[in-house]
């Protein structure tokens, strides 16, 4: 097939077709990982950017190390060093940049619909590499090989995002991939992490940890930010860690060959106890990661017009 | 000079006029209506200016009771001089000014400066509406008599919500002693904090973070206790949700003395459509749900909602070529208003006496302005329509300096043709 996108904005706006082609993409990128010599010269005189206006250091590792892999010359941009604390606005980055002629643009940032608006402005490639609550299109797609790889596909497996949903680009992302792949997502997380009318999107939600993973194929935990307790969204990182911590116990409940997945950077005994974290016969925390690579390297492959 | 209005269909919601006839106007006043006048002025002889306007629609000088002029301080994003410019192009005869300029119109000096810009600009009728509290900070009462000397015709703190209930109680009684209105901007701000758009799936999926409709009808139904319990009247601004209207229309029923007030885009869209995260959609309140705009039309119609206002809030590209989060809020509304409340009336919600009371004759009478009526001896403020007038709208074309409009490039029917005040021409689009 070819592959016609622009830009990967989200999850939300990828058919199926494209969805599995990207996955296929990622997984022939696995092995160049595994090699000695880890490079290839596929996308040799190509420039990537990676613009990052919030903090990130497995996001923007993982595209650094994607985009070297396939030789292409990588820039990293944070908002510490850009021109953006002097006050520059997003459209002047952007044209600034454009004007470089590099030809995709890695964007993360703190606010949602930054990369459309980019996407609006340049004729370079954009991959939204996490934009506010919104999407976090690449943490979905390698959410979605690790489960593919672990599980064989997705129809009739049941999902279990647990956490600040509400907050969550990486749930988004993920609610809108494994429903469109035909997995049932159920939710969890105290009234204050659910956003509203969020079964719309074809999910269930449940205010219970243990409602939502029974019998669950996969479960996938978040990361519970400290910060949102000062917008008392909960009362206590104690309280929380009681009644939403996945461990060894409440596991029992999901099925017996269930995965445990997080999106990182996890938060020891607070979202998932160590023990759980730690157990590589469930944990595919670490699967993740390496996935990462694979899947960014497929969408830079993609997006440079690695297969026209 | 004499003005000799012929043939038009005169809309008068206050006499209850709905008639084919012919209007004089002389010295800045309605001289008469009937349908003899075209022959008795030309057998005269004396110097009369006739224009022919069959198959128009002439109604009293429309009244926009919730502008944003920006002067003084914002005068990047728009003037009185060029904001009255767009006032007379959209058909309206006489604007009020909400007081969050820079500095806030907290003072006489201020509202004795529009007036005088006002003036200046010799366009519209412009009636500036002094803050509630001083710099709008919701701690002092600003002095309401000295503001009704130098011409407020109304109080408000819009845009900064009174959260201090106190002090909305203390600044309705002290209004209702002056017979100047309040015009509440109801919103919890601890409700609406960090919000962008409307609460709802569309929020949860755009990850924005959202403004509950609770947010404005919490302070509503505060704001009608308040008014109940002292007596006195309050103007609910801008409202937006179902739940707003109904409690409107619950205290309407009660006696409580409350009018209020909508903008053509709370039954024009909803939330539904910021999902290219178009900052010109970025309004607050927020769009809201289709059930919330249905409810809007449903109010309107009932005569709940008493007045369309524009809640023209013109904005620089600076302000809104930005991600959603930082854009600011707001619509230029004054030139797409009427176009867009004429649908109410092509859709069967309103009739067209009904429309021009709430855009005219309803908002003099809630701001006790001598206006929004063609009775013989009255102010010579006229707006003449075509209604046929098919026209599409562009950015470029306004007069006001806030390009920014969600409705750039929609097709539209209907539009002012011809803006008469105090008897003298101020726009001429026919």
């Amino acid at each position: 097939m070819k592959f016609e996108r622009k830009d990967i904005l989200g999850i939300k706006d990828l058919a199926v077709e494209e969805v599995n082609h990207i996955l296929e993409t990622a997984e022939s990128f696995l092995e160049i990982s595994t090699r000695e010599i880890k490079k290839v010269p596929t996308l040799r005189g190509k420039t990537v950017i990676n613009l990052f206006f919030e903090a990130s250091t497995r996001t923007r590792t993982s595209f650094e190390i994607a985009g070297k892999r396939l030789s292409a010359d990588t820039i990293n941009i944070s908002a510490s060093t850009s021109s953006v604390v002097k006050g520059e606005t997003l459209i002047d980055t952007a044209r600034n940049l454009e004007a470089m002629n590099p030809d995709v643009i890695v964007i993360r940032h703190s606010a949602a619909g930054a990369p459309h608006l980019l996407a609006t402005l340049v004729k370079q490639s954009i991959i939204n590499a996490g934009d506010g609550a919104h999407e976090h299109p690449t943490q979905a797609l390698l959410d979605m090989m690790t489960i593919k790889e672990k599980k064989g596909g997705f129809a009739g497996l049941k999902v279990a995002i647990v956490g600040d949903i509400a907050h969550s680009r990486v749930a988004r992302s993920n609610i809108y991939g494994l429903t469109k792949m035909g997995a049932e997502v159920v939710l969890a997380g105290p009234a204050t992490m659910l956003p509203r009318d969020v079964r719309q999107m074809g999910v269930k939600t449940y205010t219970k940890l243990e409602e939502a993973i029974g019998g669950a194929d996969v479960v996938m935990m978040l990361r519970i930010q400290l910060e949102r307790q000062k917008q008392n969204i909960f009362p206590s990182l104690r309280e929380y860690s009681k009644h939403y911590c996945l461990n060894s116990r409440n596991i029992k409940l999901a099925q017996r060959d269930a995965i445990v997945m997080h999106p990182g950077p996890i938060n020891r005994g607070v979202e998932i106890s160590p023990d759980i974290a730690d157990d590589l016969s469930r944990s595919v925390i670490l699967d993740q990661v390496n996935k990462g690579v694979a899947v960014r390297m497929a969408l830079l492959y993609l997006l440079s017009g690695g297969n026209e | 000079m004499k003005l000799l209005l012929t043939g038009a269909r005169i809309i008068d919601p206050a006499q209850n006029i709905d008639t084919v006839s012919d209007i004089l106007l002389e010295g800045g006043k309605i001289a008469r209506m009937g349908s003899d006048l075209l022959k008795a002025a030309k057998s005269k002889g004396t110097e009369i200016k006739i224009i022919e306007l069959a198959g128009m629609i002439l109604t009293p000088g429309l009244i926009d009771m919730h502008t944003h002029l920006r002067e003084p301080g914002q005068e990047y994003k728009e003037t009185v001089a060029s904001g009255t410019q767009a006032a007379v192009a959209g058909g309206f005869t006489s604007i009020a000014c909400m007081p969050n300029t820079d500095p806030v119109n907290d003072n006489r000096s201020i509202t004795e400066f529009i007036k005088k810009k006002a003036l200046e600009a010799n366009l519209s009728n412009v009636y500036p509406i002094g803050a509630i509290s001083r710099n709008s900070a919701g701690q002092q009462l600003t002095e309401f008599w000295d503001l009704k000397e130098a011409g407020a015709v109304a109080l408000s703190d819009d845009g900064k919500p009174v959260m201090d209930a106190a002090l909305m109680r203390h600044a309705l009684e002290y209004a209702s002693s002056l017979e100047l209105p309040v015009i509440s901007h109801c919103e919890d701000i601890n409700l609406s904090a960090g919000g962008q758009m409307n609460e709802g799936y569309y929020s949860t999926i755009l990850g924005l973070r959202g403004i509950p409709s609770t947010a404005e009808e919490a302070m509503i139904a505060r704001d009608i206790l308040i008014a109940e319990f002292t007596k006195s009247h309050v103007h609910i601004a801008h409202v937006s949700t179902e739940g707003s209207v109904r409690l409107i229309r619950e205290a309407k029923k009660r006696g409580v003395k409350v009018t209020a007030e909508t903008a053509p885009h709370y039954f024009t869209l909803t939330d539904e459509a910021l999902q290219a995260y178009n900052t010109n959609l970025k309004v607050n309140p927020p769009l809201r749900s289709a059930a919330d705009v249905a409810a809007i039309k449903e109010g309107l119609a009932d005569g709940t909602l008493d007045a369309i206002v524009t809640d023209h809030a013109p904005h620089a590209s600076t302000d809104k070529e930005l991600e959603f989060e930082y854009a600011a809020n707001g619509i230029s509304g004054l030139e797409t208003s009427l176009a867009l409340s004429l649908r109410l009336v092509a859709e069967g919600i309103l009739s067209l006496p009904e429309l021009t009371a709430k855009m005219s004759f309803n908002p003099a009478r809630i701001l006790k302005l001598p206006k929004g009526t063609l009775e013989p001896g009255a102010d010579a403020d006229i707006t003449v329509i075509n209604p046929q007038l098919n026209w599409t709208v562009d950015v470029k074309a306004f007069c006001s300096k806030g390009k920014n409009s969600p409705f750039h490039g929609w097709e539209m029917q209907g539009k002012a043709v011809l803006t008469i005040v105090g008897g003298e021409i101020k726009y001429d689009g026919r």
